[in-house]
């Protein structure tokens, strides 16, 4: 116990502080920390709920008196938000590229880390830190040429046009890759934590590598998929760069298959001309709603899932 | 056994390698030598010109000042941010009433936790549309509406923000911090209830009070915690694309008059508007140097011996 103490560099040692009076002076702690608190939970809260009012607002309310109620609530706002600044098109697509990322980044990212934690073959290492090393190196820097790698692989005949520019599956699976070297460093981890005797007791069993994969690791694993399967959901709803620079659309025929968060900032220039707040207003509170939700009801899975996806 | 080992191996393996080397470890290669390139992008030829295009990002000022913008960033963005944050944790754990129980939790703290990580969830999208009108330079927006309200601020002369080439770089800082305080404040905060009672138990008994506590007990012991959220902040505060496109004016962001240019966004108009592919390249190479220079300097500055507990 002292040990630890003395362990902290700067911890004191055995120079007791005088008694000191405890009731008022913590009643004015408490009322500062609640003080404290308060303002930044309003800071945070304020300018949500803000916008929701607008959203339900006219434009001229909007403009004339920002911080009064609407007088009646405008319900069209939204309609008019979902079908002409076409919110719901691009709430589609991105919940169609956040399934297909999600799901297929889970799956081969515990194949991949459920090998390279469990088993020993030449090269486990070096295809191990190639995954690590993805970890520190900004996007950024991949830019360039994965434009032009996804580009070129839409001139691949027969396939080419699903996996190439302005694609789901082409976006799809350069989520999956860039959001590999956190998965697989994350589950790797949490693998190598399982016991190796009941892998033996399967091995001995009879049972295939596939089948104790399957049927025991991953169930084992459960609470480490969960957390890091939420990671990604977040990350992957949240990102913004790598649709704006794939979903470019590469002729006017071109569908658009805009995630929420371009389609949302395109909107914001476009109802900016138009002077539609408050359908701006209204489709950010579409994009920004199932998340809130989602956190609210799951918010002990979801803090948990964050943090330690940052900090293992 | 041994002979289905292998293709087992292989056949687990074989996705994700692929994907990964298609899409990231290649391009990252493919980045290195198109930074010794005149790549114009839209042709596929391109000439070695050397170190051509370092020089040339040596000599351009919007890149430069670019660069000092993220070191701007860089420096303020992780500090303000972990302050806040520890502060706002240690609230939260041990701003409630003490007593021979020793002290408690604030009032609420679960409610607190969920509320300020709000931003966490919210597309980056999300957060920009919503400080556009938070920022709004006419006296309709929330900040000045309420300056206003307040008699800080003249209603003839709302203030500038975005527009502002003096405050511009200021408030991303404080769009940044605002969205990240709260993440950091459930991790601080968890890892403050991970240190065990006994310890804060025999510091009360030895009479410290709340302020010694936690310099001499809290701080040392969060050190770790406090480095790693220092890297990923300093990522953070190197990226901010999103942000500066959306929120600063000129097209692309980084105005008024580059006074809030980002390495990243300039890099993003110099591939992507401009076609200079090559030159973009050798940015991308810069960056990444930035964040590994970043990573090593934070975690020798920050390394301690680690505390088990």
């Amino acid at each position: 116990m002292t040990q630890l103490v003395t362990a902290a560099p700067t911890a004191p040692e055995g120079q007791p502080e005088q008694a000191k009076p405890p009731r008022g002076q913590f009643g004015v702690v408490n009322f500062f920390s609640q003080g404290f608190l308060l303002l930044w939970a309003a800071m945070v809260v304020l300018p949500l709920l803000w916008a929701v009012m607008s959203s339900l607002k006219t434009d001229k309310e909007i403009l004339s008196s920002p911080w009064s109620l609407p007088a009646s609530p405008q319900f069209d706002n939204f309609g008019r938000a979902w079908n002409s600044g076409h919110i719901g098109t691009f709430f589609v697509n991105t919940v169609i590229v956040l399934a297909g990322g999600v799901t297929i980044t889970m799956v081969v990212g515990s194949m991949a880390a459920y090998v390279l934690a469990r088993y020993s073959f030449p090269g486990n290492r070096v295809i191990y830190y190639a995954f690590v090393a993805g970890l520190t190196l900004p996007i950024f820097l991949a830019l360039v040429p994965l434009f032009k790698i996804v580009g070129n692989l839409g001139t691949i005949p027969v396939i080419g046009p699903y996996i190439g520019l302005n694609s789901y599956a082409g976006l799809i699976l350069v989520y999956v890759a860039f959001s590999l070297p956190f998965t697989v460093f994350f589950l790797h981890s949490f693998f190598r934590t399982l016991p190796t005797e009941i892998a033996e007791a399967g091995l001995l069993d009879g049972a295939s590598h596939t089948t104790l994969f399957s049927k025991v690791m991953l169930p084992m694993a459960r609470p480490g998929l969960i957390s890091i399967g939420i990671f990604n959901v977040i990350g992957q709803w949240n990102q913004y760069l790598l649709p704006l620079v794939l979903l470019q659309q590469q002729s006017s025929f071109d569908s658009d298959h805009s995630v929420l968060a371009e389609g949302l900032l395109n909107l914001a220039v476009t109802q900016g001309y138009k002077s539609d707040w408050s359908g701006l207003f209204a489709g950010m509170t579409i994009a920004m709603l199932p998340m809130l939700v989602i956190y609210v009801l799951f918010q002990r899975q979801v803090q948990a899932g964050l943090t330690a996806g940052t900090l293992k | 056994m041994k002979f289905r080992r292998l293709p087992f191996i292989a056949g687990f393996l074989f996705v994700p390698v692929v994907l990964y080397v298609i899409y990231v470890v290649s391009p990252f290669v493919q980045t290195v030598f198109y930074s010794f390139t005149d790549w114009g992008g839209f042709s596929n030829t391109q000439n070695f010109i050397g170190v051509g295009n370092y020089v040339r990002l040596l000599q351009d000022d919007i890149f430069l000042k670019a660069v000092l913008h993220n070191a701007f960033l860089l420096v303020l963005m992780p500090v303000v941010t972990i302050l806040l944050a520890l502060f706002l944790a240690f609230m939260l754990n041990v701003g409630g009433r003490g007593d021979s129980a020793g002290i408690r939790g604030v009032r609420g703290s679960s409610v607190y936790k969920v509320v300020l990580f709000f931003p966490q969830v919210l597309s980056v999208a999300i957060i920009v549309v919503l400080f556009q009108s938070v920022f709004r330079t006419d006296g309709r927006g929330l900040l000045n509406g309420l300056l206003i309200a307040l008699g800080l601020v003249d209603p003839n002369k709302p203030v500038q923000w975005f527009n502002s080439p003096d405050l511009v770089l200021w408030c991303l800082l404080g769009v940044m911090v605002w969205s990240g305080v709260g993440f950091y404040m459930v991790l601080f905060s968890a890892a403050m209830q991970s240190i065990p009672k006994e310890i804060y138990e025999a510091a009360l008994l030895d009479g410290a009070s709340r302020g010694p506590t936690f310099f001499r007990i809290t701080l040392p012991l969060l050190w770790e915690n406090i480095s790693v959220a220092w890297v990923y902040l300093g990522f953070i505060a190197l990226d901010g694309f999103a942000l500066v496109t959306g929120l600063t004016p000129d097209s692309g962001g980084g105005g008024p008059d580059h006074a809030s240019e980002l390495i990243s966004n300039v890099l993003y108009r110099t591939a992507f508007t401009q076609g200079k592919f090559g030159l973009a390249c050798a940015m991308g190479v810069a960056l990444a140097v930035f964040s590994l220079l970043l990573a090593i300097v934070q975690l020798r500055i920050t390394r301690r011996d680690r505390i088990e507990f």
